[in-house]
């Protein structure tokens, strides 16, 4: 059993009580909403007459359902106008803050808590949806909820939960150019795969993990359940600390100091015991392709599509479904594979630094023919940077489209979606039959850079063999 | 579909016909497409059950066969129900008619999302799931017995004679079934002086003075 880890610590620190059942019940310090997966939740707790009891630690944004042409209301989809109004309506009744389109604070909300610093080392962070681990990266204790369980955290702030065990997942070395957060984590969902993760946290550390911005630690997070993980953490340090101050839900003043202070004590001691542990090596890993319906179905760009013969007995039914679906030959190199459609953004990589390395691609090159590639950005604050850096002209002069933020076409909630047969690069994070709005539709993940030189060679490349040009410097326009 | 009443109260065993569902990793946005999730209720969401699957089979998905109607436990394998965390898929499932699932291991959001609202997800050794399945194609018509006190699930068939498996549950979501106390939020909410108490002792709640 695990113990003086970071984990640990959060977690005894939130405990309420011990329930009947045997589960702990758990103090959630951020609840995190959306219009998908809210609306029960508010209608159940009308019918058992209680109140949000902490309107103040919840945060709402919108982010499935918007459409990212254009955002104007009432949007052309009745339905999708409906969840926004009952969001509004939920938030209004209830006292709760919602960051709105064109508030300027707007986005995928695992974009906009982290750049809004309400997500902070220390707490325990619910929403519900699945990449809520993304917050992780911060030292949080982070998770995807169901709507019963919105339900139970709005009534209560608190959550019926069994612990986890931990284990560690030491990456020694660097990651090598042209090899992103996006390669590291699809990497260890190959090596995992994707139950591996089942039953516990995942704490991700060691020489290449501490070199990560925070922007990299949070595509990492944010894959952990593409691996099985509810949750992945990495421990607060000075990154962590210097990407916190000045935001304006971050402390300030006194404040800050004594947080910093706290912050530093929560991470996993040199005595901390893990239930596993597994190593790799960061200067061993390349641009990673996924080739089929889960993401552990992945690949060096510069490897070829399993044989069966080269996988666990286990696997070969997946993968056997997977040549069909993909309509793929077993042994044929993933690189030169032509692609329809290539899509930039989501809550795994739709953050600036994403789309800074995708630019650095697309600058100076052109979208190959007949293929159709668009940026969204994860938020407005992305939006507005990545404008005043210029790289939306950058990404127009590419051919590229560029976009309001939202969840786009990571998932078929809005406009944005495949056509029949279509297959596409993705900087998302599920490539799984019919994810992206076509149920014959297939999806090849990969990191933003690798995206938009799939864009302009209109085929799997991999971005080691294209220069990258530079963008320009921050703030200069 | 059917018309079962939704799980209420003690959940301590199940009688009903099984649909077998093979293969790993089948995710919730196979369960129900993200499309069906444009929605402010829940009520709809039967018909979005496995939608694209069940296109893709053209009619040989087992939720189209006609042995398979009305019947109310899911026997899958590894995996099921990972993914998105999105509470329609067991939903669409429940409101489908499914009241219990059964398989080799399951996703733990999807799994507490079926604990949530009364449907056991039990799991079974692979070798007793792939006896299973193959007893229930055999005999569609034969009604599974689970027992969430014994552990144990029975099928009782004319054709392919009667047999007995294990299967497993961990001991608080057990107690919560078999209890009736599945649906927490009033124990939750009841809890009110400790829940005052857990948020005076966390200093980001406090102004990090308590350090």
């Amino acid at each position: 059993m695990s113990a003086g880890t970071l984990y640990d610590k959060v977690w005894d620190l939130h405990r309420v009580a011990e329930l009947p059942g045997g589960a702990t019940q758990l103090f959630i310090g951020l609840h995190l909403i959306h219009e998908v997966t809210s609306p029960q939740a508010f209608a159940a707790l009308r019918d058992l007459g209680l109140s949000v009891r902490h309107p103040e630690r919840t945060v709402a944004t919108v982010d499935h359902i918007v459409p990212t042409t254009s955002q104007a209301r009432p949007f052309a989809d009745p339905l999708a106008e409906e969840m926004l109004a009952t969001l509004e309506a939920n938030c209004a009744a209830h006292g709760i803050v919602l960051h709105g389109l064109g508030s300027g604070r707007q986005g995928i909300v695992h974009v906009i808590a982290p750049e809004l610093g309400l997500t902070q080392p220390g707490m325990t962070v619910a929403c519900g949806d699945s990449h809520t681990s993304t917050h992780g990266a911060f030292g949080a204790i982070a998770f995807g909820i169901g709507t019963s369980q919105v339900r139970d955290v709005l009534a209560s702030q608190s959550l019926a939960m069994n612990k986890l065990k931990v284990r560690r997942l030491w990456v020694e070395g660097r990651l090598q150019p042209g090899v992103y957060a996006k390669d590291l984590v699809l990497h260890i969902i190959r090596v995992l795969g994707v139950r591996g993760g089942v039953g516990y946290a995942y704490e991700f550390a060691g020489p290449a993990i501490e070199a990560l911005s925070m922007e990299e630690r949070m595509t990492l997070c944010n894959m952990a359940i593409e691996g099985g993980a509810r949750c992945g953490y990495v421990n607060p340090d000075a990154t962590t600390f210097a990407y916190l101050r000045g935001r304006p839900f971050a402390p300030s003043g006194d404040d800050w100091e004594r947080a910093v202070a706290w912050w530093s004590s929560l991470a996993s001691g040199a005595d901390a015991v893990f239930d596993d542990e597994v190593r790799f090596d960061a200067a061993a890993i390349a641009p990673t392709v996924t080739w089929g319906i889960t993401p552990g179905q992945g690949i060096g760009v510069d490897e070829a599509v399993p044989t069966p013969e080269q996988l666990d007995p286990e696997e070969r039914p997946i993968a056997e479904e997977a040549y069909r679906y993909m309509d793929l030959v077993p042994g044929a190199p993933i690189a030169g594979l032509p692609v329809d459609v290539c899509f930039i953004g989501s809550c795994t990589n739709g953050r600036l630094s994403d789309l800074r390395a995708a630019a650095a691609i697309a600058r100076g090159r052109q979208v190959a023919p007949g293929v159709r590639a668009f940026v969204v950005p994860g938020s407005e604050q992305v939006a507005a940077e990545a404008e005043a850096e210029g790289l939306d002209a950058v990404f127009r002069q590419a051919g590229f489209e560029w976009r309001e933020p939202g969840c786009s076409m990571c998932l078929a909630m809005n406009p944005d979606r495949l056509e029949g047969r279509q297959i596409s690069a993705s900087s998302s994070n599920r490539n799984f039959k019919g994810r992206q709005g076509s149920s014959t539709g297939r999806t090849l993940l990969m990191s933003p850079a690798m995206v938009a030189a799939a864009a302009v060679r209109g085929a799997v490349t991999d971005v080691r063999t294209l220069s990258p040009t530079e963008v320009p410097a921050p703030a200069l326009r | 579909m059917s018309s079962l009443p939704f799980p209420a109260g003690p959940v301590i065993a199940h009688r009903g016909r099984a649909i077998p569902l093979v293969g790993a990793d089948i995710d919730t946005d196979r369960i129900i497409p993200a499309r069906f999730l444009k929605c402010v209720t829940f009520e709809g969401l039967a018909e979005g059950a496995f939608a694209d699957d069940r296109t893709e089979l053209a009619g040989a998905h087992p939720f189209d066969r006609d042995e398979h109607r009305g019947a109310s436990v899911l026997v899958v394998n590894s995996n099921f129900g990972c993914g998105s965390s999105r509470e329609h898929a067991p939903q669409a499932l429940m409101r489908w008619g499914i009241r219990a699932v059964i398989g080799e291991s399951f996703a733990e959001i999807f799994f507490g999302n079926c604990l949530a609202l009364g449907i056991p997800c039990l799991t079974a050794d692979p070798v007793h799931v792939a006896e299973l399945q193959q007893a229930i194609a055999a005999d569609p018509g034969a009604e599974l017995y689970l027992d969430l006190e014994a552990l144990a699930v029975e099928l009782e068939s004319e054709f392919v004679g009667a047999n007995r498996w294990p299967v497993q549950l961990a001991p608080g979501p057990q107690r919560m079934l078999v209890s009736g106390q599945w649906d927490g939020t009033s124990q939750l909410v009841a809890h009110d002086s400790e829940l005052t108490a857990t948020a005076a002792r966390l200093p980001y709640l406090n102004g990090f003075a308590l350090v």
